[in-house]
């Protein structure tokens, strides 16, 4: 490894899954701690004192949970694709390891998401669903996840299957940008993004305020489960190792 | 606060199944992912600690 100097050294230690169980170990309490109380403080605020949308009246706080888990669900999606890459090109273990925890929580909220959307739809649009563009991509972004989960467990070997689920991984990343743009390319009944990054937010800040709070406590939580989740992963796949045998013996 | 009472609060203006539905699922999702990780945790260490004391019984 000495003479690809042009890669900072964190990139060589996060390749060690021993190192990675040693860091995931210290900074899981502090996202753990940060997920809780901003979920806990979104909500409450969320449901009691956002005002009230003048059209949709109430049901509009549904967006709290509908476009915090939907973001989540696109951003898993793109971090199990580059990690599955990642895994591809310099065979690194942990990245494998990343890539296959993603999927499973990818399919969860990409069901709240699909969900909170269809429960929102009854009361505003008058359906539980419609195939309109974005429901439908969304839908898609949902079989991925469940396609790359099966094609996971079919595969015995582990660099196999990392393999192949890295690489459908990255053909459905097309599917990424179709979700981003389907609300500007087709016409759609769903309404078009809350955040922007080169805009201020349509909504008044009473409103807007307590959904990126939600969205960073999604974050947090998805980071706290991810590092749940793989450091079970390094514990199954290093078990034969010394230092695993020490912790597991303790 | 945007309610007056808490049954307004509950009835959310007559969309309250809908928004409480709502926040239920996402409950539900959340405790989900973190309580299979922790279980699977569980069994592995369990797991893995037999498969030691059975390896150490034979040499």
């Amino acid at each position: 490894m000495a003479d690809k100097k042009w890669m900072p050294r964190w990139f060589y230690q996060l390749a060690s899954p021993r190192w990675c169980y040693e860091i995931t170990g210290k900074l899981l309490p502090f996202f753990a701690v940060a997920a809780l109380l901003l979920l806990v403080a979104g909500c409450v605020w969320a449901l009691a004192f956002a005002p009230a949308d003048y059209q949709q009246g109430n049901s509009f706080r549904i967006i709290y949970i509908h476009v915090p888990s939907s973001i989540l669900a696109q951003s898993c999606y793109m971090l199990m694709a580059v990690a599955g890459a990642i895994g591809l090109i310099w065979k690194m273990k942990v990245a494998d390891m990343v890539a296959k925890c993603c999927a499973p929580i990818g399919a969860s909220v990409a069901v709240l998401s699909l969900a909170t959307g269809a429960i929102w739809g009854k009361p505003t649009w008058g359906s539980w669903w419609v195939w309109d563009a974005r429901l439908t991509s969304m839908l898609i972004l949902f079989f991925l996840y469940l396609g790359i989960i099966a094609l996971n467990s079919a595969i015995e070997s582990e660099r196999t299957a990392a393999q192949s689920t890295a690489v459908l991984a990255l053909v459905g990343l097309v599917n990424i940008p179709i979700i981003k743009y389907s609300v500007d390319w087709w016409n759609t009944l769903h309404q078009p993004a809350t955040f922007k990054l080169t805009e201020r937010p349509a909504m008044p800040a009473e409103m807007w305020v307590p959904l990126l709070v939600m969205v960073i406590g999604f974050y947090c939580f998805f980071a706290v489960v991810m590092m749940l989740r793989l450091r079970n992963e390094i514990i199954q796949r290093e078990r034969r190792s010394g230092w695993v045998r020490d912790l597991i013996a303790g | 606060m945007s309610f007056e009472s808490f049954a307004d609060f509950i009835d959310m203006g007559g969309h309250g199944l809908y928004v409480w539905m709502s926040y239920a699922i996402a409950l539900v999702v959340i405790v989900m992912n973190i309580v299979n990780p922790l279980m699977q945790k569980r069994q592995i260490f369990t797991e893995q600690a037999r498969r030691l004391r059975r390896e150490k019984s034979k040499s």
